[in-house]
C-alpha cells in the first residue's frame, strides 16, 4: 500500500494547479458572474486540459487515468472555484459523443436520492444535454424541451439555476444499476471539489491573517485566530483523507466497501468546504463580508456542492445502513 | 494513491491475524484495574508472548528483537490487534512507544543492549517522569534539580501524571542539570532506576476514581551520570524525539477500537425503547452515528496518509498533530452521544440491565482525557498553527 499520491500525480496536481492559476485569475470573476458562471473560453480550455476526458479510456479517446487521479484535478478545480456543470461533463465522457473534447456541454440532475423535489437545474442555458438520474436509469433530455423557470437570484452567482415543476421524458441511455454508479461517482468527483473548497478558503484566510495587523501584530499571532486556522486545517486534512480514500477505493474495490468510503468522503469533505467557508469569513472579520473579498464564494459554492448526489445526512443513513448489516 | 496492499503485507496480516486467533481466546479476561501486581502480570505476560512469536517492537531493527516491519505493516499490525480484541499495550506503553523508540534513536550503544531487548520480552516497566505541577504544556519549564556529584546525579523534585510509577523498573525522568542556562538548553534526559532510595510514590486518583497515574517526589535520589540519554543539557531536543513517537501511532489501536465501539452503541440502540419503539429505529441517531462512522473512516485514512508520507524519515511528521486533534474531537463526541443514549442507564456506571453502561461511561471519562495528554488540544493547534502554517510564534517570556 502507498497512500500518497505518485510522482506522477503530484505532477499532475501542480500542473493543474499553474494552468488554473494563470487562466483564470481571480480578477476574472466579475465577468465569469456577468456570463453567468458559463465561458465557453474557460470550457474549451478545460476540455483541452482534459478535465473531461480524463477517465475515458485511450482507445475512446481518453487519457486513461483513474479516480485517484480525478480526485486530484477536481481539488484543484474547487480551490480555484471553477464554475460549470464540470462533474457531469465529466461523468458523460464516453456515453455523450463530444462531452469528452467539450464540444457538448452535458448538465444532469439527480433525482435518485430521498428528496428528489424540488427539481432545480444547474447551468440550464449553457447544457446541450441534460442527465437525469432516476432510480430506473440514466435518461437523457434535450433542455430545449424544458419548460422551467430561471430563479432570479441563485444561491451562488456562479451557479444559475432554474426551476422546472416537472421534466419531459427523454431518451433511456442507461439502466439502475448504471444510474446508481454514475451518482456515486458523481459524489466522490464532488468529494473532491469540496476538499479544493476547503483548502482555498484556508489558503485565503491563512494570507490574510498574516498580513492584518490589528493591536500592532498579525492576527494570525493571536491564538484565538491562530486556533480557528488550525482548526481549518484539521478539516482540510480529514476532507483529503476522505476523498482520497473514496478515489482510491473506487480505483481498487476489492479493498474496502467502495459506498462506505464514497459516503464517508461526502460526509468529511462537506463538513470541510462548509465549515472552512464559514470559518474563513470569520477570519477576515468585516471585510469577509464584503462581496469583493472572495471569502464568500466558498461558502457558497459549498453549499452548493452539498446538496449534490446526496446530503451529508443521506450519506450518513447509508453508512449506518451498512453498519447494521455488519451487525 | 494505491489502498491496495502488496502479496508480502497481505502475507504478513495473514500471518498475524491467524496467530492472534490461536492466542487471544485463550489468554484470559484482564485484571481489575486496581490491581497493579496482576496488570503488570498480565500486561508483561501478552508481550513476552508478542516477543516469543516475533511480534513486539515490530518496528525495532532486528538486532534489537524487533521485526523492522515497514510502516505499512505497522498499521497491519495495529488494525489486527484491534480486530482480535487482543490485550491493550498496557504497562507497556511507555516502554514500548515513548522510552524504548528514544533509547534506540538516542542512547549508547551499551544502552540500548540492555534495555531494549528487555522491554521488548516485557521483562522491564517504564514510566514517564516528564509533567511536574508547575511544567505542564510549558514542558521545558520544569524545575526537578540534578547535581553532579562524583558518578551520579543527585535528583530533587516532584514529578505529576507519571504513568505505571507503581509497577515500573525505570523512568524516563527529565531534569535541569543547568538553572543558569535558558530553560531549553538545560534539560538532560536520565534513565531512573525505580528502586532506588529517595523515591516516594503517591497513586493520583483520576475523575475516573482509578487510573495508572501518580504523582512520584525525589529526594536527593543518585542517578549515575552513565544512566544520561543524549549530552547533558541536551534533553529537550532529546525530549522532542520522545513526544514526536508518542504523537504519532500511538494511538492507532485506540482509532480502530473506536469503530468496534460504534457498533456496540447500535447493539445498545436496538435495545433502548420507548412508546414501541427502539433508539435505532430514530432516523437522527442513526444520522448521528452514520456522521461519526464515516467521519472514523476518513481518520483512518488520514492515519494511512500520515504514515505512507512518513515513509522516507521513518519518524512522524508534525502532521500527527492534526491526526491526533481530529482523533479527539470524534472521539469526544462518540462517547458523548453513547452517554446521552443510555439515558438515566447512564446514571449507573455499573452494567445496568442488559446495557454496557460501565463501558460507554469510562470511554467518556478517558476521551476527556484525550485533549489533555500528549499535548494539549491548544498545544497543538499551537504547533499547525506555527510549524504547518507558518503564522508568527505566541510572545514567550524570554529565559
Amino acid at each position: 500500500m502507498d497512500f500518497q499520491p505518485t510522482e506522477d500525480q503530484k505532477a499532475l496536481r501542480e500542473g493543474v494547479r499553474s494552468f488554473l492559476e494563470g487562466q483564470v485569475p481571480f480578477d476574472r470573476f466579475p465577468a465569469l458572474e456577468k456570463s453567468k458562471g458559463f465561458d465557453p473560453a474557460l470550457w474549451g480550455e478545460l476540455a483541452e486540459m482534459g478535465v473531461f476526458a480524463l477517465r475515458l479510456a485511450e482507445d475512446e479517446g481518453g487519457i486513461g487515468l483513474g479516480f485517484a487521479d480525478a480526485i486530484l484535478v477536481f481539488a484543484e478545480l474547487g480551490r480555484r472555484l471553477i464554475p460549470g456543470p464540470i462533474v457531469w461533463s465529466h461523468l458523460a465522457a464516453g456515453l455523450i459523443d463530444g462531452a469528452a473534447t467539450g464540444e457538448v456541454v452535458v448538465g444532469g440532475v439527480d433525482l435518485i436520492g430521498p428528496r428528489p423535489d424540488p427539481i432545480v437545474l444547474e447551468h440550464l442555458d449553457s447544457l446541450d444535454v441534460l442527465l437525469v438520474l432516476r432510480p430506473e436509469g440514466i435518461e437523457r433530455v434535450n433542455p430545449r424541451d424544458i419548460e422551467a423557470t430561471e430563479i432570479e437570484i441563485p444561491l451562488d452567482s456562479l451557479t444559475p439555476v432554474h426551476h422546472a415543476p416537472t421534466l419531459p421524458a427523454g431518451e433511456m441511455i442507461g439502466d439502475a444499476a448504471a444510474a446508481a454508479r454514475m451518482r456515486l461517482e458523481g459524489a466522490a468527483l464532488v468529494s473532491g471539489i469540496q476538499l479544493g473548497l476547503a483548502e482555498g478558503a484556508l489558503e485565503l484566510a491563512n494570507a490574510y491573517a498574516k498580513e492584518r495587523q490589528q493591536f500592532g501584530r498579525p492576527i494570525g499571532g493571536f491564538q484565538a485566530v491562530k486556533h480557528l486556522l488550525a482548526e481549518m486545517f484539521v478539516k482540510q486534512e480529514a476532507a483529503r483523507a476522505g476523498a482520497y480514500n473514496a478515489a482510491a477505493t473506487l480505483d481498487a474495490p476489492e479493498v474496502a466497501n467502495v459506498q462506505r468510503a464514497v459516503s464517508s468522503a461526502k460526509i468529511t469533505a462537506g463538513e470541510g468546504a462548509i465549515r472552512n467557508a464559514r470559518t474563513g469569513i470569520q477570519v477576515h472579520g468585516g471585510m469577509g463580508f464584503t462581496w469583493e473579498v472572495l471569502a464568500h464564494y466558498y461558502l457558497k459554492r459549498a453549499w452548493v456542492c452539498e446538496n449534490l448526489f446526496g446530503t451529508q445526512d443521506e450519506h450518513a443513513e447509508k453508512i449506518a445502513e451498512i453498519l447494521e448489516n455488519l451487525a | 494513491m494505491d489502498l491496495r496492499y502488496t502479496a508480502e503485507e497481505q502475507k504478513f496480516r495473514n500471518e498475524l491475524a491467524a496467530w492472534l486467533a490461536s492466542e487471544v481466546p485463550g489468554y484470559g479476561t484482564p485484571p481489575p484495574v486496581d490491581v497493579w501486581d496482576e496488570r503488570r502480570a498480565y500486561d508483561t505476560g501478552w508481550q513476552k508472548k508478542l516477543f516469543d512469536a516475533g511480534y513486539a517492537g515490530i518496528n525495532w531493527p532486528k538486532e534489537y528483537g524487533g521485526r523492522d516491519a515497514s510502516l505499512v505493516e505497522q498499521l497491519i499490525y495495529f488494525e489486527e490487534i484491534a480486530k482480535a480484541n487482543a490485550p491493550y499495550v498496557g504497562v507497556n506503553f511507555v516502554g514500548t512507544l515513548h522510552g524504548g523508540p528514544t533509547i534506540m534513536a538516542e542512547g549508547t550503544e551499551a544502552q540500548r543492549a540492555f534495555h531494549i531487548p528487555r522491554i521488548l520480552a516485557g521483562e522491564e516497566v517504564w514510566c514517564q517522569g516528564f509533567s511536574e505541577p508547575g511544567a505542564g504544556s510549558d514542558l521545558a519549564g520544569l524545575q526537578t534539580r540534578a547535581e553532579r556529584d562524583g558518578d551520579n546525579y543527585v535528583v530533587n523534585g516532584h514529578k505529576i501524571w507519571t504513568s505505571f510509577a507503581q509497577v515500573a523498573d525505570y523512568c524516563e525522568m527529565l531534569v535541569r542539570t543547568d538553572p543558569e542556562a535558558p530553560k531549553h538548553r538545560g534539560i538532560s534526559w536520565l534513565i531512573m532506576p525505580m528502586d532506588l532510595d529517595g523515591i516516594d510514590i503517591r497513586p493520583l486518583p483520576t475523575l475516573e476514581g482509578e487510573g495508572e497515574f501518580s504523582e512520584v517526589f525525589l529526594e536527593d535520589v543518585r542517578i549515575p551520570i552513565v544512566n544520561r540519554i543524549g549530552e547533558e543539557n541536551d534533553g529537550w531536543r532529546v525530549t522532542n524525539v520522545t513526544l514526536r513517537f508518542e504523537r504519532g501511532t500511538a494511538f492507532a489501536s485506540d482509532m480502530i477500537q473506536l469503530q468496534a465501539f460504534v457498533q456496540r452503541m447500535i447493539e445498545a440502540a436496538k435495545k433502548i425503547t420507548s412508546d414501541g419503539t427502539t433508539a435505532w429505529d430514530d432516523k437522527s441517531l442513526r444520522r448521528e452515528i452514520g456522521h461519526i462512522s464515516g467521519e472514523l473512516e476518513s481518520l483512518w485514512a488520514m492515519v494511512k496518509l500520515s504514515v505512507c508520507e512518513a515513509k522516507e524519515s521513518g519518524v512522524p511528521g508534525v502532521g500527527a498533530s492534526a491526526v491526533k486533534l481530529y482523533y479527539t474531537d470524534i472521539y469526544q463526541r462518540t462517547t458523548e452521544l453513547a452517554v446521552r443514549l443510555l439515558g438515566r442507564a447512564g446514571l449507573s456506571r455499573s452494567d445496568f440491565l442488559d446495557l454496557p453502561s460501565h463501558l460507554f461511561i469510562n470511554r467518556h471519562f478517558n476521551a476527556i482525557s484525550v485533549s489533555i495528554a500528549a499535548g494539549t488540544t491548544q498545544i497543538q493547534k499551537n504547533i499547525i498553527g506555527e510549524r504547518i502554517l507558518g503564522l508568527p510564534k505566541e510572545p514567550r517570556t524570554p529565559a
